[in-house]
């Protein structure tokens, strides 16, 4: 209590905590744990039937097959993405820094219908790619292509203040020890920025998982093939399913917090790792 | 330059990585935000203007505005109070509230927005409170208020909390020793401190409140001219195969993206340059600070 006691010279620490405590339980605490009640009234013979069905089941491969295509395209472009804008100079990169965060400020609908415009076989893209045989509207792909474009911010913010921190005599040593230029990325540079890398990617993964606004115009939604489980929630909800709609919403739930759970413990990790790093620099 | 030669790719690379980003970034980001506004005016202005006079479109700008302004100033007291919480004093269990505080973030839209349904919906534990009392929350305002404080919940807090953590706590415990009052102190000494980080949460949260989809989708019953939204009125007028009205409303969005990334970039560079000048006292000892900066 002593010790507790020496820190509040402030004022404000029970009111301060109790709005943000009482604010957090009724916003989203106590709406979770009823969803969470409402499951556990179902028997788990129901439960798993219907989190089972060949259909849930095929919007479940949809969803988490896309979100992981997605946040890999996002990971491999991302790391680019965040490299160039960092060290490389050239004409407009300002610009195009501040353009990365688009997909946060722009509302998912807008960007649906547009990518939809975009890579329908009529679009500006979609035109392009038809003599080559690829369709991408209103197929998976599509979905990929929507994912894409909510995760870019994720990467390559995660990313970029990582590759900013890196001290550049580190780069030197390697190459004056003989390193090329590879060998140096791969030995010495990528192991630093990995933590990150996962991090932003297990974002845009998180993110893509429960997109439902960009995806649902590009999707075509046609069960078992391009049906992604969000919208699976939605139809049962407007089918006055409310059963089914909980448990595939419990469904996504888990996976949810489960990823949440790793980003903590990414975060963590890097975070040690890296006062570590530095504490050993620097023994003051 | 020449020393620092070892430190980059050849040039061949460095070109290929400069057409790989830019090229992903032209076709993912450039063009999306250049067709909105291509599709919006294909027919020319005067279509154009049409759609956006359009009462359905009018009410519903109306509405995402005031579901804005009754969010926001919510939010922006939970951020203060929480951060203050976090970044002021040392409890048990902090750790899991920040995390607590992120929870948002890893729901699904959708499941936010079905969330209120389980509870005020006709089915809902209140539901049968509320209809006898004939108070409409699902597919009326208050739900889409709920379902966008839900998903806005996080962005404040968590701007300000690693800000103020940073700035640690001597400032204020200076000015509240030398007889500051409670309030004085916040208006005098956090504040100013934290304005920057507080307007970039707030820009944020702004932006997701306005756009938001999914989770006020699912509890406003889409009714138009009622429980509308700028977001959901584009998808209606989409589903109608109105490519002008529904690119019409798109552009408002995207303009609003557009100044949410000005604004943005604008506080970005005003909390880098307070930054530097806070580390020009380091400079002596530490060049390479001042140097970055």
């Amino acid at each position: 209590m002593t010790n507790s006691r020496k820190h509040r010279v402030l004022p404000g620490f029970g009111l301060s905590l109790g709005f943000a405590l009482v604010y957090l339980s009724l916003l989203v605490l106590l709406p979770l744990a009823g969803l969470v009640a409402h499951g556990v009234h179902m028997s788990f013979a129901d439960f798993w039937a219907t989190a089972t069905t060949p259909r849930t089941l095929a919007s479940y491969r949809v969803t988490f097959g896309c979100a992981l295509l997605a946040a890999l395209v996002n990971a491999f472009f991302g790391l680019i993405v965040a490299w160039v804008l960092v060290r490389y100079d050239f004409p407009g990169k300002r610009f195009i820094d501040a353009l990365v965060d688009l997909p946060f400020a722009l509302p998912t609908a807008v960007a649906g219908i547009t990518l939809t415009t975009l890579y329908a076989n009529t679009g500006w893209v979609g035109s392009l790619l038809v003599p080559l045989g690829i369709q991408i509207a209103f197929k998976p792909a599509g979905i990929v292509v929507a994912l894409i474009f909510i995760g870019i911010p994720f990467v390559v913010r995660t990313v970029q203040p990582v590759i900013e921190d890196i001290e550049q005599e580190i780069e030197e040593a390697a190459a004056t020890l003989g390193a090329t230029r590879w060998q140096t990325f791969r030995r010495v540079l990528f192991p630093a920025l990995a933590p990150a890398l996962l991090t932003g990617f297990t974002l845009a993964f998180s993110r893509a998982i429960g997109e439902y606004g960009s995806v649902i115009f590009i999707a075509g939604n046609m069960p078992m093939v391009s049906e992604i489980t969000p919208l699976m929630i939605i139809s049962k909800l407007e089918q006055y399913d409310t059963q089914g709609a909980i448990v595939l919403a419990l469904v996504m739930l888990v996976i949810s917090f489960v990823l949440l759970l790793a980003i903590n413990l990414l975060q963590w990790y890097a975070a040690n790792r890296h006062t570590q790093r530095h504490s050993e620099r620097k023994p003051a | 330059m020449t020393p620092r030669r070892v430190n980059t790719e050849s040039w061949p690379v460095r070109l290929l990585l400069c057409v790989l980003a830019l090229g992903f970034l032209f076709f993912f980001l450039g063009l999306p935000l250049l067709s909105v506004f291509v599709e919006a005016f294909k027919q020319g202005f005067g279509p154009y203007f049409e759609a956006l006079c359009d009462a359905d479109t009018r009410s519903a700008i109306t509405l995402t505005l005031v579901i804005a302004v009754m969010v926001l100033p919510l939010n922006i007291l939970f951020g203060l109070s929480a951060a203050w919480a976090i970044a002021r004093f040392d409890f048990r269990g902090k750790s899991l509230l920040i995390t607590l505080i992120d929870l948002p973030f890893a729901v699904s839209p959708v499941v936010a927005g079905l969330l209120f349904i389980l509870i005020f919906g006709r089915q809902g534990f209140l539901g049968d409170w509320l209809g006898a009392h004939d108070i409409k929350i699902i597919f009326a305002l208050p739900g889409m208020v709920l379902a966008t404080m839900f998903v806005t919940v996080p962005y404040i807090a968590r701007e300000l909390i690693p800000l103020m953590q940073a700035q640690g706590r001597d400032e204020e415990e200076a000015a509240v020793s030398l007889g500051a009052s409670g309030l004085q102190m916040f208006w005098r000494v956090t504040l100013p401190n934290i304005k920057w980080g507080l307007l970039y949460g707030v820009i944020l949260a702004n932006a997701r409140a306005m756009g938001e989809f999914g989770a006020v989708s699912v509890v406003s019953g889409h009714i138009r001219g009622m429980t509308n939204t700028l977001p959901l009125h584009v998808e209606i007028l989409y589903n109608e195969y109105n490519s002008v009205g529904a690119f019409a409303a798109a552009s408002v969005l995207a303009l609003l993206a557009l100044v949410t990334l000005v604004a943005k970039t604008i506080v970005e560079w005003r909390m880098a340059r307070e930054i530097a000048m806070l580390s020009a006292d380091l400079s002596i000892e530490n060049p390479a600070v001042a140097a970055k900066s």
